[in-house]
């Protein structure tokens, strides 16, 4: 069930950069697919009345490894998000300046290349 | 003093990354310090893939490196990272090296005309970085981390001039490219949810065990998507005539000559082969795309006069012939695609120099403006002549002899019909590049380029090394040479999920 | 980029500090309790961001010029890389926990754990200033008002 709402979301970001004629419409539909694919990857990660992965002094190693959330899909998701945000950076900053070219953020108006 | 072959493979990751932070460093004031830190690392990368492969073949199996020391435990379970060298990726670090060297060697002088030159080495090692990792490793995410170092590099390497037309072919390779690396994503998560492990050898045994569920068929789908996008095949190729033509042309080299083979190629056929394991209905799809891609290709460059734009539907239909080859599945169907790979990135990569050349000098990428420039840049129209005699499949140079491959694997195979697309499509490419050559290089000199001076010393001695390559590349066919070289390449891939896996660790062979 | 009212100014020169100090204990305590280096490093960039925002470009620029930003990027990154190859010749293989082998350290306290720590310090400040300098050319980009004439020719920020 929570699996199909992060594909939904999935979805509903695909759309925003199929249809949107805003560059930075598009931009912020792409962060939302990049948020759904990181829910999406720490819900795999899930296990009924699991405890946070950060083994404490004192406790029983094979009762933490028996209840424990999974970490691997967390450190995944780390490394997604900073991924992502370089990803970010770098279009706003070509957006930014494409509007300092063009002087308008609409894409029906950017384009030159064609052929 | 006696070192193992496997210690060697994290250098190949290492040297470019910490060249990448070094040559920042350097700045403004000391540009040609950073020129030539830049080449000896590249000709140190050089050195290194061609010492990994000649080990490889004395060693005879595949080496694999474990990072950090973790490694297979005795019951099966796989708990680190590993880089693993067989054949093709020998085979594939080799071509990158010298693609990449040819290309420092040009830019040296190139970039000239642009300036934040500390900043143009640091992306473009970092490039070679993604694309060095994305060969080697063994592990399903650790190969989404490499793509997207390598694809962002590229994304700010292609808007590196920062003019109009730079800008916007940026953004709409960042865009898709981006989308492109989400579905990546999406797959490998599926495929984690499905199976629980992320190491290639062990998924690739998980799921040989079980017949696929709809699972593992949505991530395969996914995943040929994204990294269909990234390889530039026909119903995702829609990024790559703008941002080709429009980057530096060093840098045209690398992402037409290299990146779109490291991350795209290699990506889905390692995938396909080593993981998944190859059957007739996804060789019959790689078939369909590539023949789609060689003549969508072929056709939209018939009508291009923009030099560049020209060079890059021809990438997107020489890549058609690759993954067309390589759906096939025989043995020789393979080695023909894997030769052809190897091809193409070195004529490829001379035929965006020489216009890189030609624009260096000219200033202009439009061949009616050209005309008759053989006659002041003689070095020039040499090397862009060889290189266009390869991609048109003129004997003796390499691009004939791998396109006879191909068309006689089709034929064995028995696809006459893609044996005659192939044919059909190797025509059309002739007869473009004998439009290219008449108009750019031969004809009547124009009032206006009567002045022009041939490309500087270092400039041509890169362009020269790639076209004496493509004479030599030839020779691999040898016997001798082919059983270094090619046959591994080959062996690795014909070799399945099974025999990738007792590569990887004879540990992973019990139950888990 | 100018600052904003004298409110937001004093209040932001109370909580930069402590925004500071949390990312600190969030990059060192990184093998003990969640966090880590690029967690850490984000809030660290964010103390700096708030300057940013509450003072304007001119006077933060001040506490971190752009010129040793570029440079610290560099050697944060490099400081990483090295302590990854230094697990080749000492440990044995790339990226291996070298330190930990000569001084293990008692578990479950600061100084154990080898490698995380180092590691996590050099990312956090390869993270920190990267952001800083990211926020900052962005927010420094002259952008064009409506009326302005739009200009053809390539512009360095740098």
């Amino acid at each position: 069930m929570v699996y199909t709402l992060c594909l939904l979301l999935f979805m509903i970001g695909l759309y925003g950069v199929l249809t949107q004629k805003n560059l930075i419409k598009i931009i912020i539909g792409l962060g939302i697919m990049e948020y759904a694919v990181n829910m999406l990857l720490i819900m795999i990660g899930y296990r009924h009345d699991g405890i946070v992965p950060i083994l404490e002094a004192g406790m029983d190693v094979k009762k933490f490894m028996a209840t424990a959330v999974d970490p691997l899909p967390q450190a995944m998701v780390l490394t997604a998000i900073v991924i992502n945000v370089a990803v970010l950076a770098l279009s706003i900053a070509v957006a930014m300046r494409l509007y300092q070219k063009y002087g308008t953020y609409d894409i029906t108006e950017i384009r030159r290349l064609r052929g | 003093m006696n070192i193992d072959l496997h210690t060697l493979l994290p250098l190949a990751i290492a040297i470019p990354l910490g060249m990448g932070f070094i040559l920042p460093l350097l700045g403004k004031k000391l540009t040609r310090l950073a020129d030539t830190l830049a080449t000896l690392a590249t000709a140190l990368l050089v050195c290194l893939s061609v010492l990994l492969l000649i080990g490889l073949h004395q060693a005879g199996k595949p080496q694999v490196y474990w990072f950090g020391g973790w490694s297979v435990t005795a019951s099966g379970t796989v708990f680190g990272i590993n880089l693993v060298l067989d054949g093709l990726s020998a085979l594939m670090l080799v071509v990158v090296a010298v693609v990449s060297f040819a290309a420092t060697l040009f830019s040296t002088r190139y970039m000239d005309r642009y300036t934040a030159r500390g900043k143009y080495y640091s992306l473009f090692m970092l490039m070679i970085t993604g694309m060095n990792g994305c060969i080697l490793t063994g592990d399903m995410f650790n190969l989404y981390v490499f793509l997207e170092i390598a694809a962002v590099s590229s994304y700010a390497l292609v808007a590196f001039g920062c003019e109009r037309d730079e800008l916007e072919a940026s953004f709409k390779y960042l865009i898709l490219g981006c989308v492109a690396s989400t579905f990546v994503l999406l797959g490998v998560a599926l495929l984690y949810a499905q199976y629980g492990a992320l190491n290639m050898a062990q998924l690739g045994q998980r799921m040989s065990m079980v017949a696929p569920g709809r699972g593992s068929i949505l991530a395969l789908l996914l995943m040929l998507s994204g990294l269909g996008v990234k390889a530039a095949l026909v119903p995702f190729h829609a990024w790559l005539p703008d941002a080709h033509p429009s980057a530096p042309a060093p840098i045209s080299a690398m992402l037409s000559g290299v990146l779109i083979k490291a991350i795209g190629v290699y990506a889905i056929i390692r995938i396909v082969f080593n993981v998944y394991g190859f059957n007739d209905q996804l060789g019959m799809a790689l078939m369909v795309l590539g023949t789609l891609s060689m003549v969508v290709g072929v056709v939209m460059a018939l009508n291009q006069w923009d030099f560049k734009r020209l060079l890059a539907y021809h990438s997107i239909s020489q890549i058609g012939y690759v993954i067309l080859a390589i759906g096939l599945g025989t043995p020789l169907g393979i080695l023909a695609g894997l030769f052809h790979l190897a091809n193409h990135a070195i004529f490829k990569s001379l035929l965006f120099l020489s216009a890189g050349a030609v624009d260096y000098r000219t200033g202009t990428r439009q061949l009616e403006e050209m005309g008759g420039l053989a006659q002041r840049m003689p070095s020039t129209a040499r090397s862009s002549m060889i290189a266009s005699m390869s991609i048109a499949g003129v004997p003796p140079f390499n691009g004939f002899f791998s396109k006879l491959l191909i068309i006689i694997a089709c034929v064995q195979a028995g696809r006459w019909g893609f044996a005659l697309w192939a044919v059909i499509v190797s025509i059309l490419t002739l007869a473009s590049f004998m439009k290219v050559q008449k108009y750019a290089f031969y004809g009547q000199l124009k009032a206006k380029w009567a002045q022009v001076k041939d490309v500087p010393l270092i400039m041509r001695c890169s362009m020269a090394l790639l076209a004496l390559l493509c004479i030599a590349m030839s020779l691999l066919l040898i016997p001798g040479l082919k059983a270094v070289v090619l046959d591994s390449a080959r062996d690795a891939l014909v070799q399945g999920v099974d025999g990738y896996r007792t590569a990887v660790s004879a540990l992973l062979g019990a139950g888990s | 980029m100018t600052g904003m009212t004298v409110i937001v100014k004093t209040i932001t020169r109370w909580t930069a500090a402590l925004i500071f100090l949390y990312g600190a204990y969030m990059v060192l305590y990184g093998h003990l309790s969640v966090g880590g280096g690029f967690a850490g490093g984000i809030i660290l960039a964010c103390s700096y961001v708030i300057m940013i925002l509450a003072y304007g470009g001119k006077e933060t620029i001040h506490a971190l010029p752009k010129a040793i930003a570029s440079r610290l990027d560099s050697v944060g990154a490099l400081a990483f890389l090295l302590l990854a190859v230094f697990g080749m010749f000492v440990g044995g293989s790339f990226f291996s926990n070298w330190v930990r082998d000569i001084w293990r350290g008692e578990d479950f306290h600061v100084f154990s754990a080898g490698i995380i720590p180092l590691a996590n310090i050099a990312i956090a400040l390869k993270v920190c200033v990267s952001l800083f300098l990211i926020f900052f050319i962005l927010a420094s980009l002259r952008m064009p008002k409506k009326g302005d004439k739009i200009e053809f020719h390539a512009e360095e920020v740098d």
